[in-house]
């Protein structure tokens, strides 16, 4: 049969598209069948945000009390490296000094040399979501700024761009440093960056953070900011709270009462 | 011709040595896996499905769960909807492994055999093999 090279490119054509159609199509229908949903006691905010009542802290923790910070390493499997360089954390202490380096002046001595709880800010200006050339950190609806193990390639622009040191970086396989893992949650690996996720996991499934949770005194309520009858709102409207290094135009989204 | 000799028994050792693999396997197949769905979850199910049918888990499962990671992950979705209409919450942990408890008969039979090693139990922790 003689075929013209007009009817030749259309056959090829037509089976080429037939070769790319295929799996695409079979995405699409399968894509299209499944139906996915948030659970139904989800727990969910327009904002999400943290006040952290030092007063109460100081004066009942002692000083000594961790009951959140140990509550969240638990939860989320942060490993307990001895080595210095090589430390994960979600939720620590600073003294005052470092976690307000420029609002000194403002309140005055009293506060000099306090432990103060910092965690990761939840930042509604994020820059370490900027910087990621991955997106591997990315900021919800609902602000909690997310980390997405799977994507992260570890170049660390996110450590660099964070003004508040809130990020670590799995410099060695966490596993072995893990007293007892718990095994609803993931492990990290080496060559990711990790932070605070605000309990998102627990949010999902009706429950409150593992650390507000976990704190006897009431000291860390947290809340939707948005929401003006919220717990967190009716503290802010008040109380005097501060947030750190406001100046740099990041927003954070961790309150702390200190009068 | 010069050295025909030679270069003759040279490409018939070159040619021996390049199909080595072949036929130094022949008639001793890698016996095809099996893997076992032999697990307490599994033996109480009434009906013996995954959360799909079994032929599009045994191609798919991997796309599958790709896309669990990025409903969950990225969209904060947690709840599956399977064709059969059940719901089924998207964790490697709580949904996949509690059936199949067994991962070294069930998961790793077939991916020793084709020799793809996932890296998802980097981060995802095996709860303890249990089985039968
Ligand atoms: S505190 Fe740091 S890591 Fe957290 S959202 Fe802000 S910039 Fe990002
Ligand atoms: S280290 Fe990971 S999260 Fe941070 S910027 Fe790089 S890819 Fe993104």
């Amino acid at each position: 049969m003689e075929i013209s090279r007009r009817t030749f490119l259309k056959l090829s054509g037509l089976g080429l598209l037939g070769l790319l159609g295929a799996p695409v199509i079979d995405v699409l229908a399968k894509t299209d069948r499944a139906r996915v949903a948030r659970a139904p006691g989800a727990l969910t905010a327009k904002r999400w945000a943290l006040v952290v009542d030092m007063r109460k802290c100081w004066e009942n923790g002692k000083g000594t009390c961790r009951d959140c910070i140990l509550a969240c390493h638990r939860e989320h499997n942060v490993p307990d490296i001895p080595e210095e360089k090589e430390q994960v954390r979600w939720i620590w202490t600073e003294p005052y000094e470092n976690a307000f380096p420029e609002q000194g002046h403002q309140i005055g001595a009293a506060l000099s040399g306090k432990p103060f709880l910092v965690l990761c800010n939840h930042c509604s200006d994020p820059p370490c979501v900027r910087v990621c050339p991955t997106r591997a950190t990315f900021k919800r609806e609902d602000g909690i700024v997310m980390m997405d193990y799977h994507r992260c390639i570890g170049c660390r622009y996110c450590m660099a761009a964070c003004p508040y040191g809130a990020r670590s970086f799995n410099f060695t396989d966490p596993r072995p440093f893990i007293n007892s893992v718990n095994p609803a949650y993931p492990t990290r690996e080496r060559g990711v960056v990790e932070k605070c996720n605000f309990c998102e996991e627990r949010l999902a499934a009706g429950s409150p953070p593992a650390c507000a949770a976990a704190c006897r005194y009431g000291a860390l309520v947290f809340g939707d900011l948005e929401d003006p009858g919220s717990a967190v709102r009716e503290i802010l409207r008040t109380r005097y709270t501060i947030r750190r290094k406001p100046e740099l135009g990041t927003r954070p989204n961790i309150y702390y009462v200190v009068g | 011709m010069y050295d025909s000799g030679k270069i003759l028994a040279g490409l018939a050792i070159f040619a021996m040595l390049i199909t080595f693999p072949v036929w130094y396997h022949l008639g001793k197949a890698t016996p095809p896996p099996e893997p076992d769905l032999d697990t307490p979850a599994i033996a109480q199910l009434a009906q013996k499905e995954c959360v799909e049918p079994t032929d599009y888990m045994r191609a798919s499962h991997m796309e599958l769960l790709k896309q669990w990671r990025d409903w969950v992950v990225r969209d904060g979705k947690r709840i599956y909807v399977g064709q059969d209409g059940k719901q089924y919450v998207m964790s490697l942990e709580d949904t996949c492994l509690k059936c199949h408890s067994n991962k070294a008969r069930f998961c790793d039979q077939c991916h020793n055999y084709v020799r793809v090693q996932p890296n998802c139990w980097n981060c995802h922790v095996v709860p303890e093999e249990g089985g039968r």
